[in-house]
Protein backbone atom coordinates (compact mmCIF):
# COMPACT_ATOMS: atom_id res chain seq x y z
CA UNK A 1 0.00 0.00 0.00
CA UNK A 2 1.53 3.32 -1.09
CA UNK A 3 1.01 6.66 0.63
CA UNK A 4 1.54 10.06 -0.97
CA UNK A 5 4.19 12.38 0.48
CA UNK A 6 6.30 15.30 -0.77
CA UNK A 7 10.02 15.29 -1.37
CA UNK A 8 11.74 18.67 -0.95
CA UNK A 9 15.13 18.84 -2.66
CA UNK A 10 17.53 21.68 -1.88
CA UNK A 11 20.81 22.16 -3.75
CA UNK A 12 23.07 24.73 -2.13
CA UNK A 13 26.50 25.67 -0.79
CA UNK A 14 28.13 23.18 1.56
CA UNK A 15 28.88 26.04 3.97
CA UNK A 16 25.17 26.18 4.79
CA UNK A 17 24.82 22.56 5.85
CA UNK A 18 24.65 23.23 9.55
CA UNK A 19 22.33 26.24 9.38
CA UNK A 20 20.09 24.37 6.98
CA UNK A 21 19.77 21.17 8.96
CA UNK A 22 19.07 23.09 12.17
CA UNK A 23 16.31 24.90 10.29
CA UNK A 24 14.88 21.63 8.92
CA UNK A 25 14.80 20.10 12.38
CA UNK A 26 13.00 23.14 13.72
CA UNK A 27 10.45 23.02 10.90
CA UNK A 28 9.46 19.47 11.74
CA UNK A 29 11.37 17.37 9.21
CA UNK A 30 11.67 13.85 10.56
CA UNK A 31 14.86 13.15 8.65
CA UNK A 32 16.89 14.09 5.60
CA UNK A 33 19.59 12.77 3.27
CA UNK A 34 22.59 14.86 2.23
CA UNK A 35 24.90 14.20 -0.71
CA UNK A 36 28.01 16.06 -1.93
CA UNK A 37 27.39 17.22 -5.46
CA UNK A 38 28.80 19.58 -8.07
CA UNK A 39 27.42 21.47 -11.02
CA UNK A 40 26.81 24.87 -12.54
CA UNK A 41 24.18 27.50 -11.96
CA UNK A 42 23.58 31.24 -12.05
CA UNK A 43 26.38 31.76 -9.52
CA UNK A 44 28.98 29.93 -11.62
CA UNK A 45 30.58 26.52 -11.44
CA UNK A 46 30.47 24.82 -8.06
CA UNK A 47 33.35 22.45 -8.62
CA UNK A 48 33.56 20.87 -5.15
CA UNK A 49 37.36 20.71 -5.52
CA UNK A 50 37.77 21.82 -1.94
CA UNK A 51 35.65 22.91 0.98
CA UNK A 52 34.67 26.52 0.07
CA UNK A 53 33.60 25.41 -3.44
CA UNK A 54 31.52 22.52 -2.11
CA UNK A 55 27.88 21.93 -2.93
CA UNK A 56 25.32 19.72 -1.24
CA UNK A 57 21.93 18.28 -2.13
CA UNK A 58 19.52 17.84 0.76
CA UNK A 59 16.42 15.69 0.35
CA UNK A 60 13.56 15.71 2.83
CA UNK A 61 10.46 13.55 2.60
CA UNK A 62 7.54 14.97 4.56
CA UNK A 63 3.83 15.78 4.41
CA UNK A 64 2.49 18.57 2.24
CA UNK A 65 2.16 21.11 5.07
CA UNK A 66 5.72 20.63 6.24
CA UNK A 67 6.99 20.88 2.67
CA UNK A 68 5.17 24.19 2.34
CA UNK A 69 6.63 25.51 5.59
CA UNK A 70 10.14 24.43 4.62
CA UNK A 71 9.91 26.08 1.20
CA UNK A 72 8.62 29.38 2.66
CA UNK A 73 11.17 29.58 5.42
CA UNK A 74 14.17 28.53 3.33
CA UNK A 75 13.27 31.04 0.67
CA UNK A 76 12.92 33.88 3.14
CA UNK A 77 16.14 33.12 4.95
CA UNK A 78 18.60 32.00 2.28
CA UNK A 79 17.52 32.85 -1.25
CA UNK A 80 18.86 36.41 -1.39
CA UNK A 81 22.48 35.70 -0.65
CA UNK A 82 23.28 32.10 -1.41
CA UNK A 83 23.58 29.83 -4.40
CA UNK A 84 20.45 27.76 -3.80
CA UNK A 85 17.62 26.03 -5.60
CA UNK A 86 14.67 24.22 -4.06
CA UNK A 87 12.00 22.07 -5.69
CA UNK A 88 9.21 19.78 -4.52
CA UNK A 89 8.09 16.48 -6.01
CA UNK A 90 5.28 14.06 -5.23
CA UNK A 91 6.55 10.72 -4.04
CA UNK A 92 5.02 7.56 -2.64
CA UNK A 93 6.19 5.87 0.53
CA UNK A 94 5.50 2.50 2.12
CA UNK A 95 5.58 3.56 5.76
CA UNK A 96 3.70 6.86 6.23
CA UNK A 97 4.42 6.98 9.96
CA UNK A 98 8.12 7.58 9.19
CA UNK A 99 7.53 10.77 7.25
CA UNK B 1 68.33 25.76 -13.67
CA UNK B 2 69.18 25.12 -10.04
CA UNK B 3 67.84 27.37 -7.35
CA UNK B 4 64.14 27.34 -8.13
CA UNK B 5 62.39 25.40 -5.42
CA UNK B 6 60.32 22.49 -6.80
CA UNK B 7 57.54 23.53 -4.40
CA UNK B 8 57.12 26.73 -6.42
CA UNK B 9 57.32 24.84 -9.71
CA UNK B 10 54.54 22.46 -8.64
CA UNK B 11 52.38 25.48 -7.92
CA UNK B 12 53.21 26.87 -11.37
CA UNK B 13 52.29 23.51 -12.90
CA UNK B 14 48.91 23.62 -11.17
CA UNK B 15 48.26 27.19 -12.35
CA UNK B 16 49.26 26.35 -15.92
CA UNK B 17 47.15 23.17 -15.98
CA UNK B 18 44.20 25.09 -14.57
CA UNK B 19 44.48 27.97 -17.03
CA UNK B 20 44.78 25.56 -19.97
CA UNK B 21 41.81 23.50 -18.71
CA UNK B 22 44.04 20.43 -18.70
CA UNK B 23 42.55 17.09 -17.74
CA UNK B 24 43.91 17.34 -14.21
CA UNK B 25 41.75 17.35 -11.13
CA UNK B 26 42.62 16.10 -7.68
CA UNK B 27 39.62 14.80 -5.74
CA UNK B 28 38.55 16.90 -2.76
CA UNK B 29 39.48 13.98 -0.50
CA UNK B 30 43.11 14.23 -1.65
CA UNK B 31 43.23 17.91 -0.76
CA UNK B 32 41.77 17.13 2.67
CA UNK B 33 44.29 14.33 3.24
CA UNK B 34 47.30 16.28 2.08
CA UNK B 35 46.42 19.33 4.16
CA UNK B 36 45.77 17.08 7.18
CA UNK B 37 49.27 15.58 6.88
CA UNK B 38 50.82 19.06 6.55
CA UNK B 39 48.98 20.46 9.57
CA UNK B 40 49.86 17.45 11.73
CA UNK B 41 53.48 17.57 10.55
CA UNK B 42 53.81 21.26 11.41
CA UNK B 43 52.26 20.65 14.83
CA UNK B 44 54.37 17.55 15.53
CA UNK B 45 57.60 19.27 14.52
CA UNK B 46 56.85 22.17 16.86
CA UNK B 47 55.86 19.80 19.66
CA UNK B 48 59.01 17.70 19.36
CA UNK B 49 61.20 20.82 19.41
CA UNK B 50 59.31 22.23 22.39
CA UNK B 51 59.83 18.99 24.32
CA UNK B 52 63.59 19.53 23.94
CA UNK B 53 63.84 23.06 25.23
CA UNK B 54 61.31 24.20 27.77
CA UNK B 55 61.34 27.87 26.90
CA UNK B 56 57.58 27.88 26.42
CA UNK B 57 55.69 30.88 25.14
CA UNK B 58 56.62 34.16 26.86
CA UNK B 59 53.54 35.99 28.17
CA UNK B 60 54.33 39.23 26.38
CA UNK B 61 54.66 37.34 23.09
CA UNK B 62 51.23 35.78 23.59
CA UNK B 63 49.66 39.18 24.23
CA UNK B 64 51.51 40.85 21.35
CA UNK B 65 50.35 38.18 18.89
CA UNK B 66 46.74 38.36 20.03
CA UNK B 67 46.89 42.15 19.72
CA UNK B 68 48.31 41.78 16.20
CA UNK B 69 45.47 39.42 15.29
CA UNK B 70 42.81 41.79 16.58
CA UNK B 71 44.38 44.94 15.06
CA UNK B 72 45.42 43.85 11.54
CA UNK B 73 41.86 43.73 10.17
CA UNK B 74 41.26 47.40 10.96
CA UNK B 75 43.69 48.95 8.42
CA UNK B 76 42.64 46.30 5.90
CA UNK B 77 39.00 47.29 6.38
CA UNK B 78 39.76 51.01 6.06
CA UNK B 79 41.84 50.50 2.91
CA UNK B 80 39.14 48.36 1.29
CA UNK B 81 36.27 50.63 2.33
CA UNK B 82 37.77 54.04 1.59
CA UNK B 83 40.46 53.43 -1.04
CA UNK B 84 38.78 50.52 -2.77
CA UNK B 85 35.23 51.82 -2.26
CA UNK B 86 33.89 48.32 -1.76
CA UNK B 87 30.70 47.72 0.22
CA UNK B 88 30.88 47.40 3.98
CA UNK B 89 30.24 43.61 4.04
CA UNK B 90 32.92 43.08 1.39
CA UNK B 91 35.39 45.30 3.27
CA UNK B 92 34.71 43.34 6.47
CA UNK B 93 35.21 40.09 4.59
CA UNK B 94 38.54 41.29 3.12
CA UNK B 95 39.60 42.44 6.59
CA UNK B 96 38.85 39.01 8.05
CA UNK B 97 40.74 37.19 5.28
CA UNK B 98 43.81 39.45 5.42
CA UNK B 99 43.98 39.75 9.19
CA UNK B 100 43.87 35.98 9.54
CA UNK B 101 46.63 33.65 8.33
CA UNK B 102 47.28 31.02 5.68
CA UNK B 103 48.62 27.70 6.89
CA UNK B 104 49.71 26.87 3.33
CA UNK B 105 51.95 29.93 3.24
CA UNK B 106 53.25 28.99 6.68
CA UNK B 107 54.20 25.53 5.38
CA UNK B 108 56.06 27.14 2.49
CA UNK B 109 58.05 29.53 4.70
CA UNK B 110 58.98 26.62 7.01
CA UNK B 111 60.21 24.63 3.99
CA UNK B 112 62.04 27.73 2.73
CA UNK B 113 63.90 28.26 6.03
CA UNK B 114 64.66 24.54 6.46
CA UNK B 115 66.18 24.37 2.97
CA UNK B 116 68.43 27.30 3.79
CA UNK B 117 69.39 26.00 7.22
CA UNK B 118 67.92 29.03 9.00
CA UNK B 119 66.64 28.25 12.51
CA UNK B 120 63.33 29.56 13.76
CA UNK B 121 61.52 29.38 17.08
CA UNK B 122 60.04 25.93 17.71
CA UNK B 123 56.83 27.50 19.01
CA UNK B 124 56.03 29.05 15.62
CA UNK B 125 52.97 26.79 15.08
CA UNK B 126 51.48 28.36 18.21
CA UNK B 127 51.64 31.73 16.45
CA UNK B 128 49.46 30.32 13.68
CA UNK B 129 46.89 29.18 16.23
CA UNK B 130 46.90 32.60 17.94
CA UNK B 131 46.63 34.59 14.71
CA UNK B 132 43.99 32.59 12.88
CA UNK B 133 40.79 33.44 14.75
CA UNK B 134 40.83 37.00 16.21
CA UNK B 135 40.88 38.71 12.81
CA UNK B 136 37.88 36.73 11.60
CA UNK B 137 35.83 37.87 14.59
CA UNK B 138 36.92 41.50 14.08
CA UNK B 139 36.19 41.31 10.35
CA UNK B 140 32.65 40.07 11.04
CA UNK B 141 32.21 42.81 13.63
CA UNK B 142 33.36 45.46 11.13
CA UNK B 143 30.97 44.11 8.51
CA UNK B 144 27.93 43.69 10.72
CA UNK B 145 28.38 46.05 13.64
CA UNK B 146 27.46 45.06 17.17
CA UNK B 147 23.76 45.01 16.45
CA UNK B 148 23.99 42.31 13.79
CA UNK B 149 22.24 39.02 14.53
CA UNK B 150 25.43 37.02 14.72
CA UNK B 151 25.49 33.99 16.99
CA UNK B 152 28.92 34.78 18.46
CA UNK B 153 29.01 31.79 20.79
CA UNK B 154 28.34 29.30 18.07
CA UNK B 155 30.73 31.07 15.72
CA UNK B 156 33.59 31.09 18.24
CA UNK B 157 32.99 27.44 19.00
CA UNK B 158 33.07 26.48 15.33
CA UNK B 159 36.21 28.54 14.74
CA UNK B 160 38.00 27.07 17.74
CA UNK B 161 37.07 23.57 16.62
CA UNK B 162 38.03 24.21 12.98
CA UNK B 163 40.28 21.53 11.57
CA UNK B 164 43.44 23.62 11.28
CA UNK B 165 43.32 24.57 14.96
CA UNK B 166 42.45 21.03 16.10
CA UNK B 167 45.16 19.40 13.98
CA UNK B 168 47.86 21.95 14.84
CA UNK B 169 47.21 21.79 18.57
CA UNK B 170 46.75 18.02 18.42
CA UNK B 171 50.06 17.62 16.57
CA UNK B 172 51.83 19.96 19.01
CA UNK B 173 50.56 17.98 22.00
CA UNK B 174 51.41 14.59 20.49
CA UNK B 175 54.90 15.77 19.53
CA UNK B 176 55.45 17.36 22.92
CA UNK B 177 54.27 14.28 24.87
CA UNK B 178 56.07 11.70 22.71
CA UNK B 179 59.27 13.70 22.23
CA UNK B 180 62.02 13.02 19.70
CA UNK B 181 62.40 9.36 20.69
CA UNK B 182 58.73 8.49 20.78
CA UNK B 183 57.99 10.02 17.40
CA UNK B 184 60.97 8.37 15.69
CA UNK B 185 58.85 5.66 14.03
CA UNK B 186 56.40 8.19 12.51
CA UNK B 187 58.99 10.75 11.48
CA UNK B 188 59.45 9.27 7.97
CA UNK B 189 55.84 10.12 7.12
CA UNK B 190 55.55 13.53 8.76
CA UNK B 191 59.10 14.91 8.58
CA UNK B 192 60.71 12.86 5.81
CA UNK B 193 57.85 13.26 3.35
CA UNK B 194 56.92 16.82 4.37
CA UNK B 195 58.26 18.48 1.27
CA UNK B 196 56.90 15.81 -1.05
CA UNK B 197 53.43 16.18 0.44
CA UNK B 198 53.83 19.95 0.22
CA UNK B 199 54.40 19.66 -3.55
CA UNK B 200 51.07 17.82 -3.94
CA UNK B 201 49.40 20.50 -1.86
CA UNK B 202 50.95 23.21 -4.04
CA UNK B 203 49.81 21.48 -7.22
CA UNK B 204 46.24 21.54 -5.92
CA UNK B 205 46.64 25.15 -4.76
CA UNK B 206 47.76 26.07 -8.27
CA UNK B 207 44.66 24.47 -9.76
CA UNK B 208 42.40 26.23 -7.26
CA UNK B 209 44.13 29.60 -7.78
CA UNK B 210 43.73 29.29 -11.55
CA UNK B 211 40.02 28.46 -11.21
CA UNK B 212 39.60 31.42 -8.85
CA UNK B 213 41.41 33.75 -11.25
CA UNK B 214 38.58 33.26 -13.73
CA UNK B 215 36.16 34.93 -11.29
CA UNK B 216 38.27 38.09 -11.06
CA UNK B 217 36.27 40.59 -13.07
CA UNK B 218 34.82 43.54 -11.25
CA UNK B 219 37.30 45.45 -9.12
CA UNK B 220 40.16 43.46 -10.65
CA UNK B 221 42.67 46.32 -10.48
CA UNK B 222 41.83 47.17 -6.89
CA UNK B 223 41.93 43.53 -5.78
CA UNK B 224 45.33 43.09 -7.41
CA UNK B 225 46.76 46.21 -5.71
CA UNK B 226 45.12 45.25 -2.40
CA UNK B 227 46.41 41.66 -2.68
CA UNK B 228 49.99 42.84 -3.13
CA UNK B 229 50.02 46.07 -1.09
CA UNK B 230 48.42 44.79 2.09
CA UNK B 231 50.82 41.82 2.48
CA UNK B 232 53.81 44.17 2.06
CA UNK B 233 52.41 46.54 4.67
CA UNK B 234 51.44 43.76 7.10
CA UNK B 235 54.69 41.88 6.47
CA UNK B 236 56.64 44.97 7.63
CA UNK B 237 54.38 45.32 10.67
CA UNK B 238 54.86 41.64 11.54
CA UNK B 239 58.64 41.90 11.10
CA UNK B 240 58.87 44.99 13.31
CA UNK B 241 56.78 43.36 16.03
CA UNK B 242 58.91 40.20 15.82
CA UNK B 243 62.04 42.34 16.14
CA UNK B 244 60.64 44.06 19.24
CA UNK B 245 59.89 40.63 20.72
CA UNK B 246 63.53 39.70 20.15
CA UNK B 247 62.94 36.80 17.77
CA UNK B 248 65.65 35.21 15.62
CA UNK B 249 66.08 35.87 11.88
CA UNK B 250 63.98 32.79 11.13
CA UNK B 251 61.34 33.86 13.65
CA UNK B 252 61.12 37.37 12.20
CA UNK B 253 60.73 35.87 8.72
CA UNK B 254 57.99 33.50 9.88
CA UNK B 255 56.02 36.16 11.75
CA UNK B 256 56.32 38.63 8.86
CA UNK B 257 55.06 35.93 6.49
CA UNK B 258 52.16 35.06 8.77
CA UNK B 259 51.12 38.72 9.09
CA UNK B 260 51.38 39.09 5.31
CA UNK B 261 49.42 35.94 4.52
CA UNK B 262 45.67 35.83 3.96
CA UNK B 263 43.28 33.07 4.99
CA UNK B 264 41.48 31.00 2.37
CA UNK B 265 39.88 28.24 4.46
CA UNK B 266 38.80 29.37 7.92
CA UNK B 267 37.82 32.93 6.97
CA UNK B 268 35.72 32.16 3.85
CA UNK B 269 33.79 29.45 5.67
CA UNK B 270 33.01 31.62 8.70
CA UNK B 271 32.24 34.73 6.64
CA UNK B 272 29.91 32.88 4.31
CA UNK B 273 27.41 32.20 7.07
CA UNK B 274 28.08 35.22 9.30
CA UNK B 275 28.13 37.88 6.55
CA UNK B 276 25.87 36.53 3.78
CA UNK B 277 25.83 39.85 1.90
CA UNK B 278 29.56 39.72 1.22
CA UNK B 279 30.53 38.50 -2.24
CA UNK B 280 32.45 35.30 -1.43
CA UNK B 281 34.45 35.41 -4.66
CA UNK B 282 35.99 38.82 -3.96
CA UNK B 283 38.07 38.11 -0.86
CA UNK B 284 38.80 34.53 -1.89
CA UNK B 285 40.13 35.61 -5.28
CA UNK B 286 42.36 38.28 -3.78
CA UNK B 287 43.63 35.86 -1.16
CA UNK B 288 44.16 32.83 -3.41
CA UNK B 289 44.90 34.18 -6.84
CA UNK B 290 46.94 37.26 -5.87
CA UNK B 291 48.29 37.15 -2.32
CA UNK B 292 49.17 33.46 -2.00
CA UNK B 293 51.28 33.40 -5.21
CA UNK B 294 52.78 36.80 -4.39
CA UNK B 295 53.88 35.66 -0.95
CA UNK B 296 55.40 32.36 -2.00
CA UNK B 297 57.17 33.80 -5.06
CA UNK B 298 58.33 37.22 -3.90
CA UNK B 299 57.12 37.87 -0.36
CA UNK B 300 58.96 35.19 1.60
CA UNK B 301 62.45 35.99 0.16
CA UNK B 302 61.68 39.67 0.75
CA UNK B 303 60.62 39.12 4.38
CA UNK B 304 63.76 37.07 4.95
CA UNK B 305 65.93 39.89 3.64
CA UNK B 306 63.99 42.34 5.80
CA UNK B 307 64.64 40.08 8.80
CA UNK B 308 68.38 39.96 8.02
CA UNK B 309 68.47 43.76 7.72
CA UNK B 310 66.55 44.30 10.96
CA UNK B 311 68.81 41.98 12.93
CA UNK B 312 72.14 43.19 11.60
Amino acid sequence: MMHPRRMVTIVTEAALERDLTLELDALGARGYTIADVRGRGSRGIRSADWAPAGNIRVEVICDADTAERIAERIRARFYDHYAMILFVQDVSVLRPEKF
Amino acid sequence: MSGIDPVILFFALGVAAGLLHADLKLPAAVYEFVSTVLLLAIGLKGGVELSRDTGGLPGQELLALLALGFLLPIPAFLIARYLGRVSRPDAGSLAAHYGSVSVGTFAVVIAYLTTRGIDYEARAPVWVVLLEIPAILVGILLARGLSGDVDWRRLSRELLLGRSIVLLIGGLLIGWISGPEGTRSIQPLYFGLFKGVLTLFMLEMGLIAAAQLATLRSKAVFLFLFGVGVPLLFGCAGALLARLLGLSVGGVTVLATLAASASYIAAPTAIRTAVPEANPAMALTASLAVTFPFNILFGIPLYERLAQTLLN
